[in-house]
């Protein structure tokens, strides 16, 4: 059996918030940067988004079918998108078109919502489904959470809302000797597949691909293709944002086209062949369960939540959004249910890891804040000013 | 009288005071003769004459130059002293420095310096050189004045050589002192050899309240007869109250300073979360910025009440007066102040004030109400009953109101006048 290569790329934007004064609180509910919202994207649609899509659907085009890749796009850049830069939603549909191309369904707010709450994780999965049917005209089939976060509770609340596959993050402490590159499944509901990252390997292209002090830079497609070849699973799984292709990374290291040409090492001498999530499962049984008791993701070296959830900022800001959870449900009113999804996205908790150490670098290059204090002080400011809209709107309610 | 700053362009309280001071002189009959390191020409002068430091020559007669070398000992110390700065302001002024590059000048005849007036990375050198300079402009001025009056550390050893060049006699003016700024083992031992120095050479020691006058007598063993109180007053004349919206129906209940250990900002969280567990009709307010800031961040979010307790970070100008305007009580859990003139500004407004018993405006607020720093219970009790309890805050309002704009700097200066009278 040829080796499978399963590549999927994360698409999310977060809804940046301004700066939100205690003087505003209670005066003035609109709580986005709308200008660094707009030129954010604009530039990575410019630099990432829609030259990638362009070589992806030309590698697409030349393999005649047999370059696969999937995506997921989360709700918020999908609003983004819809907002500022409609043509992306067109490059993304010619590339969905083809045929090769699998979406994913994931939190429509790229949230943590599984962590803490049934209702609104249900209701985010759903609505990212309908939203990404409404924009490409497919019914995704397989999950991926934020940030690849996963454990035996979060699989079956997946599985109970239909999906037969779900990536998450081949974590070493959670693999111990056994290797990610196999189909696994979930430990009580074993009719979920479970599809695991290889980090070492992702994290060539991610993290290590234009760092000139890395043994083996440069990376070319034939040496990864033989990298890839040697791995001594059934399949390979190459997770990673998509954004890695020309913003994290500039395209002046070659890696869009390092990208584009990586289907011509990989099919060279037919050992393997390119797969999406759901197509990888029908082609490989599971070879065991997984135990998986307390969530893991694909952040940091912790692979855990420590990123959003680490220090007593982020459990407080979390805690306090989530306690109106239960107050929104008795509420109609769409203002406050997309405030909410704004506000649950997992970016703005990532602001106020303090986490200096090790990670630090990575968390830094993703803050718009200089400090994850000044990150808690805007969110909380912002988040006062909703809980007094949802109790306004619980006072009045008939 | 020797300065540091002096208002439009001022970083910390300082300035105001000798305003006041200057223009409650005038008003008791004393003509001042003011002196700065760095004036900008925008400075008020219908109540004094302003002396720019930067603007005035190392006297040319060499043997004065030399006493000058043996009087005031040259410091030149690279170092970061923040007196009365908030961070941002210290920040900004050193990084404004950096651009200036405030070029390096040695002794010579007839030369200039140009100071930056502020409190930057060569605050020790610019202090030494302010006191040659200070020495210079006393000999020709003279026959001008009577008395020398030096506010605060960084003024002493101006007014040190004033006193040793002129033979006249020497009022230094204690605003704060290092056991104020710092705790105990964070003393920085050559400013209070300054501070000791001027206290030492003066022959008159005036402190802002009397909590800062047993400091004085016991720290810095200075013979108490000497040692005279001078309460500190405020100006608020031409001051508009504004008008502000409130956004939040809570009553809103605000500390207002730097977030340092000095200001007790830790002891005003715990209230807080005392009075949260009682009503929810509260909010509080944190504003400034500070070395503790990022700590009493943690504090609020550990208990939990970050919902209802908000930062502001750094207020500038304006926004100082919204947030009086908006608040219901003002909270001052100081440590140590020596006096600390914001709550007679919340008072103004209108806002009625508990304030720390540890403070030099302990002793002249009546209308104020007062607890030990340290008893967050009492604390939360006050607070509590001044935003349930409506008489009591309109009390405490309407009579806080009247007494603080009866803190006059005329009644102040007439007893610094009573100083004066006293050496001539």
């Amino acid at each position: 059996m040829k080796k499978s290569i399963c590549l999927y790329f994360q698409v999310h934007q977060p809804t940046r918030l301004r700066q939100y004064r205690f003087f505003d609180i209670g005066k003035d509910s609109h709580y986005y940067d709308d200008y660094a919202n707009r030129t954010i994207l604009k530039r990575v649609v410019e630099k990432c988004y829609l030259p990638m899509n362009e070589a992806l659907l030309e590698a697409i085009k030349k393999h005649k079918g047999k370059f696969r890749v999937a995506f997921s796009i989360s709700g918020s850049a999908l609003e983004q998108f819809d907002r500022y830069t409609p043509e992306v939603i067109d490059s993304f549909r010619e590339l969905v078109e083809t045929g090769c191309v699998e979406l994913l369904c994931e939190t429509y707010n790229h949230s943590l919502s599984s962590l803490v709450s049934e209702s609104e994780f249900k209701f985010q999965v759903e609505k990212h489904k309908e939203a990404i049917k409404e924009h490409f005209g497919v019914t995704p089939k397989a999950f991926r959470n934020t940030e690849l976060i996963y454990s035996d509770g979060i699989g079956a609340m997946v599985y109970k809302l239909g999906f037969k596959t779900m990536l998450t993050e081949g974590a070493r402490h959670i693999m111990g000797w056994r290797s990610p590159d196999y189909v696994y499944s979930d430990d009580i509901c074993d009719k979920l597949n479970l599809l695991l990252r290889n980090y070492t390997l992702s994290d060539d292209i991610a993290f290590r691909f234009d760092n000139k002090g890395w043994s083996e830079w440069p990376l070319t497609t034939e040496k990864y293709a033989g990298w890839l070849n040697a791995a001594d699973g059934e399949i390979v799984n190459l997770f990673m944002d998509y954004e890695t292709f020309g913003e994290h990374r500039s395209a002046d290291s070659g890696i869009i086209d390092f990208m584009k040409y990586l289907p011509d090492a990989v099919l060279a001498d037919g050992s393997m062949e390119f797969a999406t999530p759901s197509e990888v499962v029908k082609k490989h049984k599971s070879v065991g369960g997984l135990s998986v008791p307390e969530p893991i993701s694909w952040a940091d070296e912790e692979r855990d939540t420590s990123a959003w959830l680490g220090n007593e900022l982020q459990q407080d800001a979390f805690n306090k959004l989530y306690g109106l959870r239960e107050k929104l449900s008795l509420l109609d009113d769409a203002a406050l249910w997309e405030d909410f999804g704004h506000l649950s996205e997992s970016d703005h908790l990532y602001y106020m890891c303090t986490k200096f150490f090790a990670d630090g670098e990575v968390h830094k290059y993703f803050n718009p804040y200089d400090t994850p204090f000044e990150a808690f002080i805007n969110y909380m400011n912002v988040l006062s000013d909703y809980i007094i809209r949802v109790n306004e709107a619980i006072a009045v309610k008939p | 009288m020797f300065g540091w700053e002096f208002p439009p362009h001022i970083a910390g309280g300082l300035g105001t005071a000798c305003e006041g001071i200057v223009k409650g002189l005038a008003h008791n009959g004393v003509e001042t003769l003011f002196v700065m390191p760095n004036a900008s020409g925008d400075e008020d002068q219908s109540a004094t004459t302003i002396i720019n430091a930067s603007d005035v020559p190392v006297a040319n007669v060499s043997n004065t130059v030399d006493e000058f070398l043996g009087k005031v000992k040259f410091l030149s110390v690279d170092s970061n002293i923040v007196p009365y700065v908030d961070p941002e302001e210290y920040f900004e002024a050193i990084e404004k420095m950096k651009r200036e590059q405030v070029n390096q000048t040695t002794v010579g005849f007839g030369q200039k310096f140009k100071f930056s007036g502020k409190y930057g990375a060569n605050l020790l050198e610019e202090v030494s050189r302010y006191a040659q300079v200070g020495g210079t402009i006393a000999m020709q001025y003279a026959d001008r004045f009577d008395v020398i009056h030096a506010h605060d550390w960084l003024t002493y050893l101006a007014g040190i050589a004033a006193k040793e060049l002129t033979g006249k006699p020497l009022v230094v003016h204690v605003h704060a002192t290092s056991y104020d700024r710092g705790s105990e083992d964070m003393i920085d031992t050559r400013v209070l050899a300054i501070e000791t120095r001027g206290m030492m050479a003066a022959d008159r020691v005036v402190t802002v309240s009397d909590l800062t006058r047993n400091i004085v007598i016991n720290r810095y063993g200075i013979d108490p007869a000497k040692v005279v109180t001078v309460h500190n007053a405020v100006d608020f004349s031409g001051r508009e109250n504004i008008e502000v919206e409130k956004g939040v129906k809570e009553k809103v209940v605000t500390f207002l300073g730097r977030i340092t250990f000095q200001k007790g900002p830790e002891y005003f969280i715990e209230a807080a979360a005392k009075v949260l567990k009682r009503t929810k009709n509260v909010r509080f307010v944190m504003a400034g910025s500070g070395d503790m800031m990022n700590r009493a961040i943690r504090q609020v979010a550990r208990l939990g009440i970050s919902d209802r307790f908000h930062f502001t970070g750094f207020l500038r100008g304006m926004d100082v007066q919204k947030m009086f305007a908006l608040s219901d009580v003002y909270i001052m859990p100081s440590v140590s102040e020596p006096f600390g003139i914001s709550p007679l500004e919340a008072m103004r407004t209108g806002v009625p004030s508990i304030i720390s018993k540890q403070s030099g405006a302990a002793e002249v607020l009546k209308y104020a109400l007062k607890v030990d720093f340290w008893d967050v219970d009492a604390l939360a009790d006050d607070i509590y009953a001044l935003i349930t309890y409506p008489a009591l805050a309109s009390f405490a309002e309407k009579e806080g109101y009247d007494e603080v704009n009866n803190l006059k700097w005329n009644n102040a200066t007439a007893k610094l006048k009573k100083v004066y009278e006293s050496l001539i």
